[in-house]
């Protein structure tokens, strides 16, 4: 008798559990809390990351200007008058800051771009900016805005296109 | 009766030898002894794919399998996915973004199995100048070949099938080998076919190509999982087309050219799914579709997502 109420006991409190957990996804998904989103890790130069590795115990200097020891290749041509730790944190380097303070890891990164590209965010999230890969009706591949924009310099290159079709006249 | 004997001396014929003779003689000619073995008879009399049962479509497709592994010695896969229940495909072309560098032409060449040379593409991408009389296709480009692209004064516009609900196509072809299917995507019957290329003349957007010489596609180019209405390998004088890779959309995957495309330009998905992809496009941006005048009510929407 007392083994069955344990169980019966135990079987209720899972049912609980359950409701409760579906009732907040539901919710989750009625506020618009972001589901996750397949992204693939972000894509660091090799042996960059972590970035403690080199900072970790090193005094932080503030103060903008022209780095000479490390990281020269950046050229930042993002926006006017931007600086590092407009996005990384100088607190923790293997982390990113908003500007409300909050840290954002590298692999959500797209918190970060849509302080300013809200609109941007907003159709990312929506699967119209940006590519996707996988399938239309399931699992897509996401992917960082940092994957196709090199976040400190955004613009596209321009590439070589490939060949035109033959035409006509050349066909023997 | 006999006057007209005598004024054709010497060729005297009745109608009915005549008849009989012409009969045999056809049947001699159009009996190839060397191909005269099962197989042919089986190609020759194959019914229309929508009449067939599942037996016998089955049968046609091993046929087919056979054939392409004697042809091409690889072992193609031809598939025969039904349409999935609910489901229209609508696909978006983002014009803001595309950059014109025909990453999904080629893309869709190696999905496909499209003749390498003679060359087919199933896309074509367009060149505008900016500003002027827009999306004049008279004045549009596709030969265009730049070291870099974008060029600054210019915009592309890839073209390639609408996949029409009022498909102008279809309604010209005299044996029916090509119809729309209840996911909205136009196929051909390529063993149907019989290349008159009445389709290709009624076809506002210049859409499908012809095979006017034996498709060249050598075995180590040639993509294995294929579809019966899609990407089977093709012969000579036949008419094919953009599928919106049937043999992958059907599967649940994107078309090769969505995941081509390196600025994300292109967007598929499903009319009828309110959270799809192509339904934000179509209620947030404003979205046309080419020669709409024509009432072909096409599926493929071109867009502005930002800017104009």
């Amino acid at each position: 008798m007392e083994e069955e109420s344990k169980a019966g006991r135990l079987l209720w409190l899972m049912a609980i559990l359950a409701i409760v957990t579906v009732s907040s996804i539901a919710r989750a998904q009625e506020l618009g809390i972001p589901k996750k989103y397949f992204v693939p890790p972000p894509p660091f130069t090799p042996g960059i990351f972590p970035c403690s590795q080199c900072h970790e115990g090193m005094p932080v200097n503030r103060r903008p200007r022209k780095l000479e020891q490390m990281h020269q290749d950046i050229a930042l041509k993002h926006m006017p008058g931007g600086w590092c730790f407009d996005c990384h944190n100088p607190d923790n380097r293997d982390t990113l800051r908003l500007a409300n303070g909050k840290r954002v890891s590298f692999e959500e990164s797209y918190n970060l771009c849509g302080q300013c590209h809200g609109t941007t965010l907003r159709e990312w999230k929506a699967g119209l900016h940006g590519k996707r890969t996988g399938m239309w009706n399931g699992e897509k591949q996401y992917r960082l805005c940092v994957h196709c924009h090199w976040p400190h310099e955004p613009r596209f290159k321009p590439i070589k296109p490939l060949p035109p079709p033959v035409r006509p006249s050349d066909i023997k | 009766m006999g006057k007209i004997k005598k004024d054709r001396e010497g060729i005297h014929c009745d109608r009915r030898t005549f008849l009989k003779g012409a009969a045999l003689g056809l049947a001699g000619t159009a009996l190839p002894l060397n191909k005269a073995d099962a197989s042919f008879w089986e190609v020759f009399f194959q019914k229309h794919f929508r009449e067939m049962n599942e037996a016998e479509i089955k049968k046609v497709l091993e046929r087919l399998e056979k054939e392409y592994e004697q042809k091409y010695k690889k072992a193609i896969k031809v598939g025969n996915e039904k349409e999935l229940p609910g489901v229209l495909f609508g696909y978006g072309l983002d014009l803001s973004r595309c950059i014109g560098c025909r990453r999904c032409v080629y893309a869709c060449v190696d999905e496909n199995n499209q003749s390498r040379d003679p060359q087919i593409h199933w896309i074509t991408v367009l060149r505008f100048k900016k500003g002027e009389k827009w999306v004049d296709l008279e004045e549009s480009e596709k030969y265009y070949n730049p070291e870099l692209v974008p060029e600054a004064d210019y915009f592309y516009m890839p073209v390639q099938c609408q996949q029409c609900e009022n498909p102008p196509c279809v309604r010209v072809c005299p044996t029916q080998a090509t119809w729309k299917e209840p996911d909205g995507i136009v196929v051909v019957d390529y063993n149907w076919c019989i290349g008159c290329r009445y389709c290709m003349a009624a076809c506002p957007y210049g859409a499908r190509h012809f095979n006017w010489a034996e498709p060249n596609l050598k075995p180590e180019e040639i993509n294995l999982q294929t579809h019966y209405l899609g990407n089977r390998p093709r012969s000579k004088g036949v008419v094919e087309k953009c599928t919106f890779c049937i043999q992958r959309t059907r599967n649940g995957r994107y078309p090769a050219c969505v995941e081509a495309c390196p600025v994300g330009a292109r967007k598929f998905g499903n009319l009828l799914d309110p959270n799809s992809e192509i339904r934000y496009a179509i209620e947030h941006k404003r979205v046309f579709r080419l020669k709409e005048d024509l009432n072909t009510y096409p599926k493929f929407y071109y867009f502005f997502a930002y800017g104009v």
